[in-house]
């Protein structure tokens, strides 16, 4: 038997007006090449940077909401590297003392509940992007500049589940706290993995491989697996694990050496003069905890607890802040069902959110009246396959449920004096069917049921009806 | 008196009462460069139209009744570390040649605002990596007071052009004494104000922790001037102090009455050259007769050129190594050609671009940075530097300033240490101490050697405390000259 063992490395990039270190524009994506640098982000002789103090705040935050420790006293440094997509030739970096420290996030593997240490979490500047085209290469500088934040995990992670796991965590809380998109197909985050694997118990670890290129949550999965396995077969064939850094190929599904330990870099870091440390009072750090929107946990067990919801459901509404915001929004109208809204939000609402490829503050569909709709259907107005057709209108025109309801003739017949000449009309064109039922086989009641309800164009009350199927066929 | 021969303030006056015009004192500069910089090749360029049209923009707001800025028509000549947008930079090296800097340094900015007319770029060791501008890849600049010999370095186009009148002010850039130095070898006055007194944006960096802004002029009054203009904290340089910049051109001449002077035993060893020597003792008793007070004291580190030498350079090294690791051909500046790769491309690039000191450094500054170095190199040396740092509290704490020679000799022959790295290093023994500290010092000349040659002595003081520099500098100015 044996066991992986994997520690995380998450850049994220977080969501900031103006670049890590000068006031460049940090939106990137789609943007029409090097329109968004200056002297600073392209590296001109003279030029210094200056530090971004949002960056730095929404990078306590997580910090904060990781459970680390917000260092009072942190530094940044040069890590010394030459490509043509870093215009210094050293990235700022923090090495020594990074902003935040010490802490960890509970991730729920088939109902078990682990913690995954953080090491540290620091801040630094993302690269400009290589261009290849046509035997040359372009440089877009648009990139360069904007700030990353760095997660770094311990090695206390098990399996392709876990780190998956952990990555959707990390993309919660960021996305919680608006410090990132959180997108891995925009490259907002960005992802690699320590890998080694070893005989289950032992207590050295196995040497590690290190994986980049994970653009995708799939591709977090997939690669763990792979190594996995590889490194398992290399061991029970004799062989030895080497420490080498690997790139995951998405389209062949397995990782490919970029270099070994033997050529790895010696990064030179050393404190960045240009830029003084980064001190931080107790009165800063607890301005940041109070800005700190309720966490994913917290907000969870007070749904559990207020509302009492099932834990499944309470998982699917606090995935994303806004969902949960708008379930509170429906029910605090009152009479409002709190189990009912869960189920209108967790089923026929993403449903469409999922369809549609939209996100909850997107949609027509407003709180009211989708506590709305409920109430009709607890008082009976209407019933749940019509609920669910009102539903598709207010999604697509939005708009009140009731006006719906009344505007269209939705509303259900309950009236025994109305449905007392249909059922009766039902029974006299299909004796066949009521012949078998009065030979004690209730089965075809429910045909008889859906005529009733065809010629009511769905809007009987199907309690009333059975109640009178049943006594005008005398079966009660 | 040729125009071109004033300081700042000589010339303002007469600006300011009309009897000259920024144009005509434009002219005298410009004529002077055109008469003597063939010999003395202080400048890379010269923006004759530019500084024409400067100084005409001065004289109409003269004319206009408006505030001409308090260095309102006073030609600058500038370092060309500095950028100035839309001109060349070429901080001496083939590298940037051709590069045309695309923003003004924040000085170049504060000194428009002030007025000053610009009038060109001034030679330099290249990157300010040298003491002497014989690194400078557009040739050496030859000491005005005799041609046979250097300017200094690595701001020696500056002193060399204030010296020989081809301005009325320069600026130049001091990271281990690359203002002091060549002030002191062409005998005009060099400041090197606190690390942070003034912005760095725009100053090509060579050793960011150390490297610091200051004028190069005629007396100490010009350099009160100088630096009123140009201090003060700038957004885009963090490391810039945010403190009141005071009124230096109203305090420099209070006097020096009670203030205490500091010798320290270290900074004259009995090897020391006698001219040197000499001038240095003749100055301190010439502060003395002024009202101040003599304290001897000792500087076990920050006196010592062993410390101080190998810590300067390694750290200066160090931070070189990755500041000069963004002249890769990719962006801007020198390109190699006929490069096959990546690789190719970055090797020819700057094996074409760089000179040989300047390769040395970044060779040197890697490795020093290196793992299983940087221990023993860099963060011993940043130990030692706190050291330093400490030594210099200690001594200002019982005096005011330190009074120290500034070089172990006079000027000396082009060609006499390009051989030696070593002995050119040595020239810096008693000025990099400041640079480490971050502490203020200001280069007076104090004196001619028999050959003619000027000698200077320096004035160290705490730091923001550039005021009390000023008044002893013009304290030393007086005494030397009647005035």
């Amino acid at each position: 038997m044996y066991e992986t063992v994997i520690g995380m490395e998450v850049h994220v990039e977080l969501q900031t007006r103006s670049k890590m270190f000068c006031g460049c524009s940090a939106d990137h994506f789609q943007v029409a090449a090097n329109r968004h640098i200056c002297p600073v982000c392209t590296s001109h002789p003279g030029s210094l940077p200056v530090m971004n103090g949002r960056a730095v705040e929404l990078a306590a935050m997580t910090g904060i909401a990781l459970h680390c420790q917000v260092n009072p006293h942190s530094v940044f440094a040069r890590k010394n590297y030459v490509y043509p997509d870093l215009p210094k030739g050293y990235q700022v970096s923090q090495y020594e003392l990074p902003l935040c420290s010490d802490g960890w996030v509970e991730i729920t593997v088939e109902g078990q509940t682990k913690r995954i240490g953080v090491v540290r979490v620091h801040l630094e500047e993302d690269t400009g992007k290589l261009i290849h085209s046509g035997g040359s290469s372009l440089i877009d500088y648009n990139r360069a500049g904007v700030p990353l934040m760095e997660i770094v995990s311990d090695s206390s992670i098990r399996s392709a589940e876990e780190a998956y796991q952990y990555l959707l965590k990390i993309r919660q809380i960021v996305r919680y706290l608006s410090a990132s998109t959180g997108d891995m197909e925009k490259g907002a985050m960005r992802c690699e993995a320590n890998i080694s694997v070893r005989e289950a118990g032992a207590a050295a670890y196995g040497t590690k491989v290190e994986v980049k290129n994970l653009n995708s949550f799939r591709a977090v999965r997939n690669a763990v697996d792979y190594e996995t396995r590889r490194q398992i077969a290399l061991i029970e064939t004799g062989g030895t694990v080497r420490q080498v850094t690997v790139g995951w190929d998405e389209p062949s599904g397995t990782t490919r050496e970029q270099r070994s330990k033997e050529s790895s870099e010696d990064y030179r870091y050393f404190p960045e003069p240009d830029l003084l440390a980064i001190n931080l009072d107790e009165k800063w750090i607890q301005a940041r905890q109070a800005e700190l929107p309720e966490l994913p946990e917290p907000l969870t067990a007070r749904l559990e607890a207020e509302y009492g919801l099932r834990r499944q459901d309470v998982a699917l509404l606090t995935e994303d802040r806004e969902i949960a915001a708008f379930f509170e929004a429906v029910v605090q109208h009152p009479g409002t069902d709190p189990r009912q809204a869960a189920n209108w939000i967790t089923g026929e609402l993403f449903r469409r959110l999922k369809q549609d490829n939209t996100d909850i503050g997107a949609t027509k569909v407003t709180p009211a009246a989708l506590a709305d709709l409920i109430a009709l259907v607890a008082g009976g107005s209407i019933n749940q396959n019509v609920a669910r057709d009102v539903l598709g209108i207010l999604w697509a025109e939005g708009g009140s449920a009731s006006a719906v309801v009344e505007s269209r003739g939705l509303a259900q017949i309950s009236d025994t004096g109305e449905l007392d000449s249909v059922v009766a009309e039902v029974i006299a064109t299909h004796e066949e069917v009521v012949e078998r039922i009065r030979q004690g086989n209730p089965k075809p009641l429910q045909f008889l049921m859906g005529q009733v309800m065809q010629a009511t164009r769905g809007k009987a009350n199907p309690q009333t009806v059975t109640e009178l199927l049943k006594r005008q066929l005398g079966l009660e | 008196m040729a125009l071109n021969e004033l300081t700042a303030h000589e010339l303002k006056t007469l600006l300011d009462r009309g009897e000259v015009s920024a144009h005509e004192a434009t002219t005298a500069v410009l004529e002077r460069i055109e008469a003597t910089d063939d010999t003395l090749n202080a400048f890379i360029s010269v923006d004759a139209e530019g500084a024409l049209s400067q100084a005409a923009a001065a004289d109409r707001r003269r004319a206009a009744g408006e505030d001409p800025g308090m260095l309102g028509g006073v030609p600058v000549a500038l370092k060309d570390l500095l950028c100035v947008a839309g001109g060349h930079t070429t901080c001496g090296s083939r590298m940037l040649e051709n590069y045309i800097a695309p923003y003004d340094a924040t000085v170049v900015s504060r000194l428009r605002q002030a007025g000053a007319v610009i009038i060109g770029k001034t030679n330099l060791d290249e990157f300010a990596m040298g003491s002497s501008t014989e690194s400078s890849y557009y040739g050496v600049t030859r000491n005005p007071h005799d041609n046979s010999r250097v300017a200094g370095g690595s701001s020696g186009g500056s002193a060399a052009a204030v010296a020989a009148d081809q301005t009325i002010l320069a600026i130049g850039s001091d990271t281990g004494g690359s203002v002091r130095q060549p002030a002191a070898y062409c005998g005009v006055v060099g400041l090197k104000p606190t690390y942070g007194r003034v912005s760095r944006y725009g100053l090509t960096a060579y050793a960011s922790s150390l490297d610091q802004i200051g004028p190069l002029t005629k007396d100490v009054q010009d350099a009160a001037w100088t630096l009123e203009a140009i201090a003060g904290h700038d957004r885009f340089d963090s490391t810039s102090i945010q403190a009141q910049v005071p009124a230096y051109s109203q305090s420099f001449n209070r006097g020096i009455k009670g203030m205490r002077i500091g010798l320290a035993r270290e900074h004259l060893p009995p090897e020391l050259d006698d001219r040197i020597a000499a001038v240095t003792r003749q100055a301190a008793l010439s502060l003395e007769h002024c009202g101040a007070e003599l304290v001897d004291l000792e500087l076990p580190v920050a006196g010592r050129g062993e410390y101080c030498l190998s810590s300067f350079y390694l750290i200066a090294m160090g931070e070189s190594s990755a500041n000069l690791a963004r002249y890769d051909g990719v962006k801007y500046g020198h390109r190699a050609h006929g490069a096959t790769d990546l690789q190719s491309m970055y090797q020819n690039t700057r094996n074409q671009g760089f000179g040989d000191e300047v390769k040395r450094r970044i060779i040197l500054g890697t490795y020093v940075l290196s793992a299983g170095y940087y221990d023993a190199y860099y963060l011993k040396a940043q130990q030692v530097r706190t050291l330093i740092r400490r030594d210099f509290e200690q001594a200002f704490a019982r005096c005011d300033a330190l009074l120290a020679p500034v070089t172990p000799g006079p000027a000396f022959r082009i060609g006499e240490k390009t051989d030696d790295p070593l002995q050119m290093y040595l020239t810096d023994i008693y000025t990099v101490a400041v640079n480490l500290a971050g502490i203020p010092a200001i280069s007076v000349p104090c004196g001619l050697s028999a050959e003619g040659l000027p000698i200077s002595v320096q004035l160290l003081g705490p730091p923001l405390q550039e005021e009390k520099l000023l008044q002893l500098g013009h304290a030393l100015e007086c005494s030397a000259r009647p005035c």
